[in-house]
């Protein structure tokens, strides 16, 4: 299996540019009214904005100059009510558009994490947990400023440049021209940086993630770092990835920087040209001072927006990857879902049939995990898979639960194909207890009834007696109720695969799967788990992958898995006498 | 973690370069107006038609020069703050490293997370762009401040009186915004720590089944992420647009003012006009005034929090001169020569640990020499890793003491002594990196190759390994995903050996083993060299050849000595040994069910079938063949187990009974 290390740059489809703000901002298409009434007040706000000098001019020139002190009074009484206005309206807009980015957000962060619920194991087994995050949380957020702005100061800004060019043109075109000759320059010079600075932007967004995943893995590690008294190299380590995460924002600036100082130099150069042509070439005395007076105050209202909109075009380059990087998860298909019409998997009793059951990875469709595996278990039956290990025990029983898709051949549950059936109705039904013991942070309680929230306290109280684990319980401060952390002290592993024990029992399976469930609780605990299973589980299906002998031999049938496929199989009588590979097996413990 | 003003007191040429830049550039902007008039005035007016040439290439320089320091400066600025943003990762990273156990029993991995990645973000766009902008809004408003006082010191009082106005109105709104961001910040760290979870427990999440209710978990924090967001956003809008209304007010106020000053005969109307354009000069930065004091608001909250976590102190360190002596850089093939010197001698003396007020262990006492192996078999929850937890400091004794060659292990450095004790842990962890540098670990730089190879050989994981398709330089995914639980064991397995420490623990590290693999890596251990070694196990055959064993109950050692001594005696161990070697009838019928009789008959009540299934489940039938087998199993093998972990002489007796018949 391919799998990306901290390390190494994320891959990624290249998408269009184009088609990732398309789809970006088609979800703040979601809320026309919300955007409309946005714009709406924004134009308001901009009419403020614009005739707030119109009406200083006039106070100056026609109030003040005549003396007329009402005059000014009621004119001053007119702008601040409209002064009032604005300050509602901006609020409002303000408001509005919170509302509207911040919903998206919560609409894009909730969509990737529904999808990625969706995905299969090869999914998270391919790449650090610290880089998926780095997507939920980091990429989402940097979002936030592209989508607030694309409408409060985008439209306002494009509206001033489209309303001054429009001006100017009507007032004298050859001159207009002149100092409009530099746009078109300008836009192919962004256009250029903004290739350049959209693969820095990239890879500077592959590094951040990189060192989210260091961060990540290095605090998930610690007590292994700690242990080996490894913290000089993880230090070192880490200044790498601080440094490349530095140097490739810095690579990125360089060239993003430039942005700005392209704008200023195309304004000196467009006011140049303005002067030049008008006074030079079309001629000062046919143009006109009034004209000139007027086109010196248009230009400067005509390059600052375009300053505006040259740094919001400079958010989009920074923050597209971002998105990309979104979406890119988005695209990744759920490997293994629910097929259409897939019925909802009824009560089983449990019975398991393989029929020429072949399994490889996706990615390394040539090595076959397991070859032609067929057999059949009977409802209630307890079957033991023992072998060396990476033989494909675990693959075997990931299949039952359909973790992974079967390459060819069969498994049916009860007569039903499990890949006909819902999923969620079939992994409910089945009580997985896999090597790693994961529990949630939350109480006890919490994590005891993961699997069956509507559990009485009855029957988690009983889970938890049947697997002893209420007696340690108890003797915790909070009993039930005391919380769990992610590396909480206060529970051994052993204690915390008896906890994981009561989730499986209360979840009530009718397939049982333990895949070296017991191998950190100590063989007194275990024979009176055990015990508590059986009776609990009387009449259920199990699975059980151990390695302990003792474990194994009450089951009704043992599979010996080695070389990718069955290669005994029997009761542990049975075996014994067949003096294969079990028996070897079974000899070695002594 | 050092105050903030000595990182950026580092980069003072930086900041001093990027300051004139911003100044060169201000005074750039504020002459361009005076070329456009003098082309007005002089050219095309005064008809100068020789100063157009001189007044053009002015206006082009002055672009240019715009351009060059606008880019020098906001380069600058970007450069010194990502610049320190790292330095102080760098160093938030060394602290967070080098704080104790308890520290991180406290703090979840997607906690920590956020102080590293997302609140230093925060704080360097404040050191740097943002400070900048901030600086850059005061001079200008000072530099037309002072303008206006030249021009008319009386009408100046009106913009003298506003400002201060618009100064509240920024710092409230900082102030209100420090405590959202504050809540801000933590519900980041919620939220990465619920899909941080959610990630590592993918495998739980979808055994249950149980996307939909993850995916609402995550929806509630996700919501709640929205409603501060949306309260930071009204906070802001309650005061930045009032800050702009203010500030359009200012030059209303100022013509008016100076309208009554003008019709007065106090002002011209020439210097009014000038005044107001002055005036229009104040707006922007008034504009960004609000915005700035958002960014900065999100800033300081986030530096508290980083703060916070920079004020913990490790609560187990280094004994205080060596701490000292380390700070000052002693190389590393001094500590290796020192580390040579312990030869692994073990002693706990009345050792116990308390902790909130639970007694963990209880009186352990015990010698090891150097050299010799100690089996540490237990319930569960008994204590046993706990024995090495102190061993390797990550918590400290709470009364007695443990000795390594007769030396307190609190007098040792922490990096001597964690550096001689190798262990492997219970909990397989694996770093999402190449096999080669996972066995590595803690001696990547001087690590050879060969070391590497021997390492995995004696392991046992020499076969899989060079399977893999890359071999040595095979990543295994994060915790190992790829790998099957014996594989990941063996890997880690092979990274303690490989440091040929004076100690090794083995932490229940074989119980995903097959049984042959694990004979072939106790008889590779004893191969490996005299180290010390300790092996917690649940199988009497990880323990049995130890020199001595103990067994932990309730907190302390309840039984000791060899494994002939423990079998004799009847007790605990015994009757391990008799549940794992075929006798597990004599456990069942001698022994409850460790329930009280309360809680039994409990159990019978809700699960009616439980304990009459469990005294029958795993005895009948099974027994006769077990015990054929075991005999069947000592004759193929008189030398080993047969003598030194097999049973007493009546069980031989009866194993020789039936194993007959069977014959």
């Amino acid at each position: 299996m391919a799998v990306n290390s901290v390390r190494q740059d994320e891959l990624q489809r290249e998408v269009p540019k184009t088609e990732t703000l398309r789809r970006l901002f088609g979800y703040m298409l979601a809320y026309k009214k919300e955007l409309a009434r946005t714009i709406l007040m924004t134009l308001v706000t901009l009419a403020i904005t614009l005739a707030a000098p119109l009406m200083i001019e006039r106070a100056i020139d026609v109030y003040v100059a005549n003396r007329d002190i009402e005059g000014l009074l009621r004119l001053s009484v007119f702008a601040v009510i409209l002064f009032l206005i604005f300050w509602a309206g901006t609020r409002a807009c303000m408001i509005w558009m919170a509302d509207v980015t911040n919903r998206v957000l919560l609409t894009i962060r909730q969509e990737l994490y529904t999808h990625i619920q969706s995905l299969s194991f090869h999914f998270f087994d391919s790449r650090p947990t610290g880089k998926i995050l780095a997507r939920i949380i980091g990429d989402v957020n940097s979002l936030k400023d592209v989508l607030s702005d694309s409408v409060t100061k985008l439209i306002p800004d494009m509206l001033t440049v489209i309303g001054v060019a429009v001006i100017m043109l009507v007032k004298n075109w050859k001159l207009a021209l002149a100092a409009l000759l530099m746009l078109p320059v300008l836009v192919l010079c962004m256009f250029l940086i903004q290739v350049k600075a959209h693969k820095l932007w990239q890879i500077h967004r592959k590094k951040n993630s990189n060192l989210n995943a260091y961060i990540h893995e290095d605090m998930s590690g610690i007590r292994i770092v700690q242990s080996f008294a490894a913290e000089p190299e993880a230090q070192a380590d880490f200044a790498v990835f601080a440094k490349e995460h530095q140097t490739s924002f810095v690579d990125a600036v360089r060239v993003a920087d430039l942005f700005s100082a392209l704008v200023e130099i195309t304004w000196g150069v467009g006011g140049f040209l303005l002067y030049f042509i008008g006074i030079r070439i079309v001629g000062a005395d046919k143009i006109g001072i009034g004209t000139f007076l007027a086109f010196s105050t248009y230009i400067g209202m005509f390059w600052s927006p375009i300053r505006n909109l040259a740094s919001f075009y400079n958010k989009i380059v920074t923050n597209i990857s971002a998105a990309e990087r979104i979406f890119d998860i988005m695209d990744t298909p759920a490997e293994i879902t629910d097929r259409d019409g897939a019925l909802e998997l009824p009560t089983v009793r449990g019975s398991v049939t393989f029929e020429h059951v072949s399994f490889a990875y996706t990615d390394e469709p040539d090595k076959l995990v397991l070859k032609d595996v067929s057999f059949e278990i009977r409802p209630g039956e307890t079957i033991a898979l023992v072998g060396p290990t990476g033989a494909g025990k675990t693959t075997i029983v990931n299949l039952i639960s359909r973790f992974y898709d079967v390459t060819s051949g069969q498994i049916r549950i009860d007569d039903y194909d499990t890949q006909s059936v819902a999923l969620a109705s079939l992994r409910r039904q089945m009580g997985v207890m896999t090597q790693d013991t994961f529990l949630f942070s939350g109480t006890i309680r919490e994590n005891i009834c993961y699997g069956r929230p509507d559990a009485t306290e009855e029957e988690m109280i009983a889970a938890a007696k049947a697997v002893h684990a209420h007696g340690f319980i108890m003797e915790l401060e909070q009993g039930y109720d005391t919380e769990i952390s992610e590396r909480g002290a206060k529970l051994s592993i052993g204690q915390r695969q008896l906890l994981a024990f009561a989730r499986t029992m209360v979840s009530d399976p009718r397939i049982l799967i333990l895949d070296e469930a017991t191998s950190s609780i100590d063989t007194h605990t275990e024979m009176m788990v055990q015990a508590g299973i059986n009776a609990l589980l009387k009449g259920r299906t199990s699975f059980v992958i151990a390695h302990r002998l003792s474990t194994i031999r009450g089951a009704d049938r043992i599979f010996y898995v080695d070389e990718n496929h069955i290669v005994e199989s029997g009761s542990h009588e049975e075996l014994m006498r067949k003096q294969g590979a079990y028996y070897k097996l079974y000899q070695s413990q002594f | 973690m050092k105050p903030l003003t000595h990182y950026m007191r580092r980069y003072w040429k930086l900041y001093l370069f990027g300051f004139v830049s911003m100044l060169i550039s201000i005074c750039l902007d504020m002459m361009s107006p005076q070329i456009t008039k003098s082309i007005i005035n002089d050219v095309i007016i005064g008809g100068q038609m020789g100063l157009l040439t001189k007044l053009l290439l002015g206006l082009i320089g002055i672009g240019v020069g715009r351009a060059v320091f606008q880019y020098a400066k906001e380069f600058t600025y970007d450069y010194i703050g990502v610049t320190i943003g790292r330095d102080m990762r760098v160093d938030l990273f060394r602290h967070v490293q080098s704080l104790s156990m308890d520290f991180f029993d406290r703090h979840n991995t997607g906690e920590l997370l956020t102080r590293l990645k997302d609140d230093i973000d925060k704080v360097w766009v404040a050191v740097g762009f943002i400070g900048i902008l901030a600086v850059e809004a005061l001079i200008h408003t000072v530099m037309v401040l002072v303008c206006m006082v030249r021009l008319s010191p009386e009408l100046t009082l009106v913009p003298l009186f506003l400002l201060p106005v618009i100064g509240v109105c920024a710092v409230r709104m900082e102030n209100g915004l420090g405590s959202v961001y504050d809540e801000i910040s933590d519900e980041t760290a919620q939220l990465n720590m619920v899909a941080q979870e959610n990630l590592a427990g993918v495998r739980t999440v979808k055994a249950f089944a149980r996307e939909q209710y993850e995916i609402e978990k995550f929806s509630r924090h996700n919501r709640r992420f929205y409603d501060l967001n949306m309260k930071q956003a009204r906070l802001v809008a309650n005061h930045q647009p009032l800050i702009s209304f203010i500030g359009k007010v200012l030059i209303l106020a100022v013509i008016v003012v100076g309208g009554f000053l003008v019709i007065g005969g106090r002002l011209t109307l020439g210097e009014l006009g000038a005044f107001s354009e002055y005036a229009n000069n104040v707006i922007w930065p008034m504009e960004i005034v609000g915005w700035l004091s958002n960014d900065i608001a999100s800033a300081v909250a986030s530096w508290k929090k980083i703060r916070k976590v920079a004020e913990e102190q490790p609560t187990i360190a280094s004994p205080e001169p060596e701490a000292k002596r380390m700070e000052r850089m002693i190389p590393k093939e001094d500590d290796q020569q020192t580390g040579m010197q312990i030869h692994g001698a073990l002693i706990f003396d009345h050792v116990s640990l308390e902790r909130d007020g639970h007694q963990i262990l209880r009186d352990i006492n015990l010698t090891l020499p150097a050299g010799k192996t100690l089996g540490i078999m237990g319930m569960t929850g008994s204590g046993k890793t706990t024995m090495i937890n102190l061993l390797q400091r990550f918590y400290d004794v709470s009364s007695g003491r443990i000795l390594l060659d007769g030396a307190d292990i609190r007098s040792i450095p922490l990096a001597r002594l964690r550096g001689s004790v190798a262990v492997v842990s219970q909990d397989v962890f694996l770093f999402s990196d190449t096999v080669s540098q996972n066995v590595k670990t803690g001696q990547k730089a001087q690590m050879e190759d060969d070391t590497v190879g021997w390492a995995i050989e004696r392991a046992g994981a020499h076969e899989f390994v060079s399977k893999l398709s890359q071999k040595y330089e095979t990543i295994v995914g994060e915790r190992g995903v790829g790998l099957s639980g014996g594989q990941k064991q063996r890997l880690s397995i092979a990274r303690a050996i490989a440091k040929q420490t004076p100690i090794l623990v083995l932490d229940d590290a074989t119980s995903a083993l097959d049984m042959e693999t694990e004979k072939l890596l106790q008889k590779n251990l004893k191969e490996v060299g005299d180290m010390t070694k300790i092996i917690i196990g649940h199988r009497i055959s990880s323990v049995c050849d130890a020199d001595e064993i103990i067994v932990l109950d309730h907190s302390t050692i309840a039984e000791r000595g060899t494994h002939e001594e423990l079998m004799a005696l009847k007790g605990r161990y015994y009757q391990t040994w008799c549940v794992q070697y075929g006798e597990n009838m004599a456990v069942i019928d001698g022994q409850d069910s460790g329930n009280s009789p309360e809680a039994d008959r409990e159990i019978q009540h809700v699960f009616p079938s439980a304990y009459q299934e469990t005294v029958k489940a795993p005895g009948k039938g099974q027994k006769k063949d077990q015990k054929k087998t075991q005999k069947e199993v000592s004759q193929n093998d008189p030398e080993g187990m047969g003598k030194e972990c097999s049973g007493q002489d009546q069980n031989e007796k009866m194993e020789e009974k039936e194993g007959e018949e069977w014959q």
